[in-house]
């Protein structure tokens, strides 16, 4: 007979299961607004430039990556910012340029001298090697989200539904789309390493996504998003223990069952 | 929204030498507005007459030359001008979990609105929604909302922070002949007992012609302005809507047949 919490013994388990405790309510709450916003393809840009952050690093002669790769992904979103806002071309053709080109310098670099292979983990992601300190990062960009959520939600909301009508409420449309974007950065940036660039996005996307399926205002869309969320989490990294499966993947497997069970409801409501 | 028994008219917005141009492109040149509180004033033109541009330079929300000076007549005091602006329609497409709640309180409230409601701030939402007789609309999704409904939901944000300046873009599709009545029935009550200024972009030259106290004829500048008498029998507004009256008369003509 399987026991069921037999999992827990392990130390290694305890922090993935903290370190998912804390990623995935995050990664709900910053959906509901990447989906809103239509940014789904921003942010797979942004995770695949973790990639052309390590390198950058490596390049520099850094200790520690990823302290190259938060820094890189902030200029890379605010720079995509930058260039949708001038809206030259359409967005999703400037994003998608500018996504494969960093992932190449990023490949050509790392995969110079024939050793990519020691960077492979990051592409599939491993959330049982996480380690205390590592956790603490997480806590503390938790912590700065909550707040940056409670104090400026509304107003992202507002550019979001209508940019000059909040520019007439003297919102300040610029600073929020900024600071949005280099949110999101900071979030992909520091579990990228315990999700995997391959399908960190998914995460973001999918439980907001299921919840708009099922939601009519804010505050289910919200709930409902942070629930699949952490649900996907859990039972993913259980599951995962069992089957001896990647966790990234299992989560996100779970996550686009919910996906699929809630798109029937959200066709047949409309 | 602060209500009176009537306008003060001792408030004037002046639009000084407005002028916008999109890289080599001149949009508008020169545009002297002279508005008044308590008044309705429609601007029209043909489509590409720069309508549009004119708003979103008031709004500031493009790179504009020239300025816009907010008065009190009386003692020549200048204000800070503020605008209530009512787009002709939201960035919310279908299955959008966000309701009328969501989408007022976002714009007026720092309360976020994803913790469970705040009743002071839906009291101030109730309060303004009532103006437009849109209360019961509160919970509704606002991608479910009719043209009208969603203009009524939009205007009671507008007014929501006392305006002195209302600038609406009227939408021209989803909103059918009744709802246009209603639609300017409220703009005159708004003129009469709230003191503020009316600047209406319009298409319809039959309801400006009715309400209108001050038209706007806009081509690149303003082309011709004046009481809607004057402007409608003028030179040229004869020039500008020439070809749409052959247009309107040849479909005439085909449905006669």
């Amino acid at each position: 007979m399987i026991d069921w919490t037999s999992w827990l013994d392990y130390g290694f388990m305890r922090s993935a299961l903290f370190a998912i405790l804390i990623i995935t309510p995050l990664f709900g709450l910053m959906g509901t607004m990447i989906v809103n916003k239509k940014m789904a393809y921003f942010s797979d840009a942004l995770g695949h430039s973790a990639l052309t952050g390590i390198a950058v690093g490596v390049v520099c002669g850094m200790q520690d990556t990823s302290l190259a790769m938060v820094l890189f992904a902030i200029v890379f979103a605010l720079l995509l910012n930058k260039i949708g806002s001038a809206n030259t071309a359409s967005t999703d053709t400037i994003i998608s340029v500018f996504s494969s080109c960093s992932v190449a310098v990023g490949l050509a670099i790392l995969s110079k001298g024939g050793n990519f292979s020691k960077y492979s983990s990051i592409l599939v992601g491993d959330v049982l090697s996480i380690t205390n300190r590592e956790i603490l990062y997480l806590v503390v960009i938790f912590g700065v989200t909550i707040v940056f959520w409670l104090v400026c939600f509304n107003w992202l909301n507002a550019v979001c539904i209508h940019r000059a009508l909040a520019k007439s409420k003297d919102i300040p449309v610029k600073v929020m789309d900024n600071m949005f974007a280099v949110l999101v950065a900071l979030i992909v940036m520091l579990s990228i390493k315990w999700v995997g660039i391959l399908i960190i996005n998914a995460l973001l996307i999918l439980p907001a996504a299921s919840a708009r399926n099922l939601s009519s205002n804010m505050r289910e869309y919200h709930l409902f998003s942070v629930i699949f969320s952490v649900f996907s989490g859990i039972l993913g990294l259980v599951l995962s223990y069992y089957t001896n499966v990647a966790t990234g993947p299992m989560i996100v497997i779970i996550a686009s069952v919910i996906y699929f069970a809630t798109y029937w409801r959200g066709r047949k409501d409309r | 929204m602060r209500k009176i028994i009537t306008p003060c008219g001792f408030h004037c917005i002046k639009v000084n030498h407005l002028g916008v141009t999109f890289g080599e492109q001149v949009v508008l040149k020169d545009v002297n507005l002279h508005i008044h509180c308590g008044s309705l004033n429609a601007v029209i033109g043909k489509n590409g007459a720069g309508k549009s541009t004119l708003i979103r330079a008031m709004l500031d929300d493009i790179p504009h030359t020239g300025e816009i000076e907010f008065k009190d007549t009386k003692d020549g005091r200048m204000q800070r001008l503020k605008i209530g602006y009512v787009p002709q329609s939201v960035n919310i497409e279908k299955n959008t979990p966000v309701s009328v709640y969501d989408l007022l309180a976002s714009f007026e409230s720092h309360y976020p609105v994803f913790l469970p409601k705040s009743r002071k701030v839906q009291e101030k939402i109730r309060r303004a929604l009532r103006v437009f007789e849109a209360e019961d609309l509160i919970d509704k999704q606002v991608c479910n909302l009719s043209g009208g409904q969603l203009q009524r939901v939009l205007l009671s944000l507008a007014i929501m922070d006392e305006p002195n300046l209302l600038l609406l873009d009227e939408p021209v599709s989803g909103i059918d002949q009744n709802g246009m009545e209603l639609f300017f029935e409220t703009m005159d009550y708004l003129k009469k007992h709230y003191d503020l200024a009316i600047i209406l972009i319009s298409h319809d030259l039959d309801y400006v012609r009715r309400y209108a106290d001050h038209v706007v004829l806009l081509d690149q500048t303003v082309v011709k302005q004046g009481s809607a008498k004057d402007v409608f029998e003028s030179a040229e507004f004869e020039r500008i809507f020439a070809i749409d009256k052959e247009e309107r008369w040849i479909k005439e003509e085909r449905s006669d047949d």
